[in-house]
């Protein structure tokens, strides 16, 4: 049962190989959620989030077309697609990173609807690109981040964060000097610095070796875990996919295939990766 | 989180990547200075001549550094999307307009202050009795600089040609700060020095209306 | 969250026969007013008359940038282009017509003072003013995606619209203290040179309305043009 310490411990210690040079192997530390935030609904209610008819133009280009939509607490939640079908343009728009051109969106907690001042607190996000300073170090990236989100004691969560994804030891080097790995390690700790109920991800695994794609298969299962309801965009078949509780294909801007709530996503993952195949035989 | 909080913590961390590099700094100053030198050949710097021009040059020569280093801004939130991470975070987008304002605003007063001694010595203009005044002007015109200077950064970092762009921008926009902050200057240049109230006003106006514009309207440019 | 409201492309001419029609008496009327009834003046003698469409032109430029501040502010309110086609129509037509203000000024000054240019306030600021809607111009044509472009202009257009009275008043402010030649009547004008230059403005008026019409469904269409192209470069795959 996760939460329990052993289990915890079994767990971390499959963590993939160490990075070349100076990363930690990241073994019987604690997670990432850190102290507590002091907030009144745990880590383990994740938001719930509701599309309703959310349209986003770009110039006469439509990159969603009447998308709706209510993803549950909980809920890991894989969205498929090639390029340009609307995955990104849908993820920022969940993060709030930009306005649809129409449409509702709402986020609830719990009971209780958030106001939009309370929701970006909630949310975490790892996008395409890494959202990190490189001529700033580790620590300092995270630091500025956890005081930007209004964290007690900046100063030691960051340090605490950099533990569980093995950059302790790299914590005054230069997100500069980072490969590609580290720096989504990085990411993925900003990301979970102020311990979101929301975690949006855009292709994570792109850019990610084998190992560091376990490992963020498996940092993708404890989250799971502990309630965080989590919306990610995938491109293929890889090590993500492990938690996935429901897949959605979109094209053209439109859901075109949907698994539900709970419903067996692996059909519309299978269908997706077929169809990418095939697609990518056509050209 | 308060909006001060947050400008504070934006604004340190640009300081915080300015000064380590220090590239920056160092190279806006050397540029001043050339400008500066080459003012210089263009006419003969005697000593009523140089009070006559010399305030416009040295304005005119801030403009410029400025347009030009005002770019890193806004583009170096380009580089990994930082500034969706900024936009991200629980604050008001407008403390991230803010915090580069400050930085912006504080690193070209630096610039000024570091160039003011270069600039009395080259045209021989005595600065320590009017220094107090002259720093004054030198703020409110800067104030001036790096509000739009700041926003135009975030404008121009969303189009083509954003090098040619920032200065095409601002200088035209910038014309009343120039002629007010050298009108200023010559003022108090003169025997006996004197502050001349209209232009210190029309310079505070300046900074008023661009900072509530700034204010009311910045944070569009965030926006995707 | 709200959404954005929907610009829809006009349909029908954009300007009607008859509104050109009144127009072009108007100018006519005008033309004959400035060049054969007004009085000629005292001490310039014809060349003065050049006076009556510089001036209207200079009002009616004026207008135009007013509303690139209203189409501008219009659009970050309402996001609906249309404002930004408004924008930039007012835009092109009030450069077009400052332009017309710097070139008939040093029309009028050689004769008069016999230089080509003197640096007096209401000049210079043209002169800047002409620059900075310029620049406006410049920006939109460094800018492709059109949602993106009616932003950034709308917040430059916003500045600089803000920026015109501070410019006028800085300029006029450093003419007083350092006196030039001044283009323009020094003095009063005649009640019929008054009469005449009302009517010339209300003829450019009339044209300014005219050429932005046109130039305001000239956007609209190249947007429509440029959607189908999406769509048909989209179908073709």
């Amino acid at each position: 049962m996760p939460g329990s310490a052993a289990a915890r411990s079994n767990y971390c210690a499959n963590w993939s190989r160490a990075e070349p040079s100076g990363v930690d192997t990241p073994h019987t530390s604690s997670p990432t959620s850190g102290p507590s935030t002091g907030r009144s609904d745990s880590l383990n209610s994740g938001l719930k989030i509701q599309f309703s008819g959310i349209e986003k133009r770009y110039g006469m280009r439509m990159a969603l077309r009447g998308v709706s939509l209510e993803i549950g607490a909980g809920e890991c939640v894989a969205l498929v697609g090639h390029n340009g079908s609307g995955k990104t343009t849908l993820l920022k728009i969940t993060a709030l990173l930009a306005r649809p051109s129409k449409g509702q969106l709402s986020f609830s907690s719990g009971d209780s609807v958030l106001s939009s001042g309370d929701i970006k607190q909630r949310i975490g996000m790892v996008a395409h690109n890494t959202l990190l300073y490189d001529e700033l170090t580790a620590e300092e990236n995270l630091v500025f981040f956890a005081k930007l989100f209004n964290l007690p004691e900046p100063a030691a969560r960051a340090r605490q964060s950099l533990e569980p994804v093995g950059l302790a030891r790299r914590s005054a080097d230069m997100v500069r000097t980072f490969s590609r790995g580290m720096r989504q390690r990085l990411a993925i700790a900003r990301a979970l610095l102020a311990s979101p109920q929301l975690l949006l991800f855009d292709e994570p695994a792109a850019g990610l070796d084998p190992e560091g794609q376990q490992w963020l298969g498996q940092t993708l299962a404890r989250l799971h875990a502990e309630g965080c309801t989590i919306v990610m965009s995938t491109h293929g078949r890889n090590e993500t996919q492990g938690s996935v509780t429901r897949a959605i294909r979109l094209e053209g801007g439109e859901i075109t295939h949907d698994s539900g709530p709970n419903g067996d996503p692996y059909g519309v993952l299978a269908l997706a990766a077929v169809r990418e195949t095939a697609e990518g035989d056509a050209r | 989180m308060s909006f001060m909080h947050s400008t504070a913590t934006i604004l340190a961390k640009e300081l915080r990547t300015e000064f380590r590099s220090r590239e920056l700094l160092g190279t806006t100053v050397v540029f001043v200075l050339i400008v500066i030198v080459l003012f210089s050949f263009t006419f003969n710097p005697t000593s009523s001549e140089s009070r006559r021009f010399g305030p416009g040059l040295l304005w005119l020569a801030f403009l410029f550094a400025g347009s030009l280093m005002l770019q890193p801004s806004f583009l170096r939130e380009q580089t990994n999307d930082t500034l969706a991470a900024l936009r991200l975070a629980p604050i008001d987008p407008f403390s991230i307009l803010a915090g580069k304002m400050a930085a912006n605003f504080l690193f070209l007063l630096l610039v000024e202050i570091i160039l003011l001694p270069v600039f009395a010595v080259l045209y021989n203009i005595a600065i320590f009795p009017i220094l107090a005044p002259l720093v004054l002007v030198l703020a409110l015109g800067t104030i001036g600089l790096a509000t739009t200077g700041t926003v135009f950064s975030a404008v121009a970092a969303q189009a083509r040609l954003r090098e040619l762009l920032l200065p095409l921008l601002l200088l035209p926009v910038l014309a009343p700060v120039l002629i007010a902050s050298t009108e200023a200057t010559v003022g108090l240049l003169r025997d006996p020095s004197e502050l001349s109230p209209v232009w210190l006003t029309f310079l505070t106006s300046f900074d008023v209306v661009f900072l509530t514009a700034a204010w009311l309207f910045g944070e569009y440019l965030l926006e995707e | 969250m709200a959404g954005e409201s929907e610009s829809r492309i006009p349909s029908g001419p954009a300007i009607s026969l008859p509104s050109v029609l009144v127009v072009f008496l108007l100018l006519a009327a005008a033309s004959y007013g400035a060049l054969i009834q007004a009085p000629e003046e005292a001490t310039m003698g014809l060349i003065q008359r050049i006076f009556y469409f510089h001036v209207s032109s200079a009002w009616s430029g004026f207008i135009a940038f007013i509303l690139v501040f209203i189409g501008s502010i219009a659009y970050l309110r309402t996001r609906a282009l249309k404002w930004d086609w408004l924008s930039v129509a007012s835009a092109e037509v009030g450069v077009a017509f400052f332009t017309v203000v710097l070139v008939t000024g040093p029309i009028w000054a050689k004769p008069v003072w016999g230089i080509w240019w003197t640096w007096d306030a209401r000049l210079t600021s043209s002169f800047l003013l002409w620059v900075l809607f310029v620049s406006y111009l410049i920006l939109r044509t460094l800018v492709d995606e059109p949602e993106r472009r009616a932003m950034v202009s709308a917040v430059f257009g916003i500045f600089a619209a803000l920026d015109i009275p501070l410019v006028y008043f800085s300029i006029w402010w450093f003419r007083t203290q350092h006196p030039q030649p001044v283009i323009g009547n020094g003095g009063s004008l005649d009640g019929r040179m008054w009469r005449v230059l009302m009517l010339c403005w209300v003829a450019t008026l009339g044209v300014m309305t005219l050429l932005i019409r046109i130039r305001y469904r000239l956007e609209a269409m190249r947007m429509e043009v440029d959607a189908l192209r999406l769509e048909a470069s989209r179908s073709s795959r």
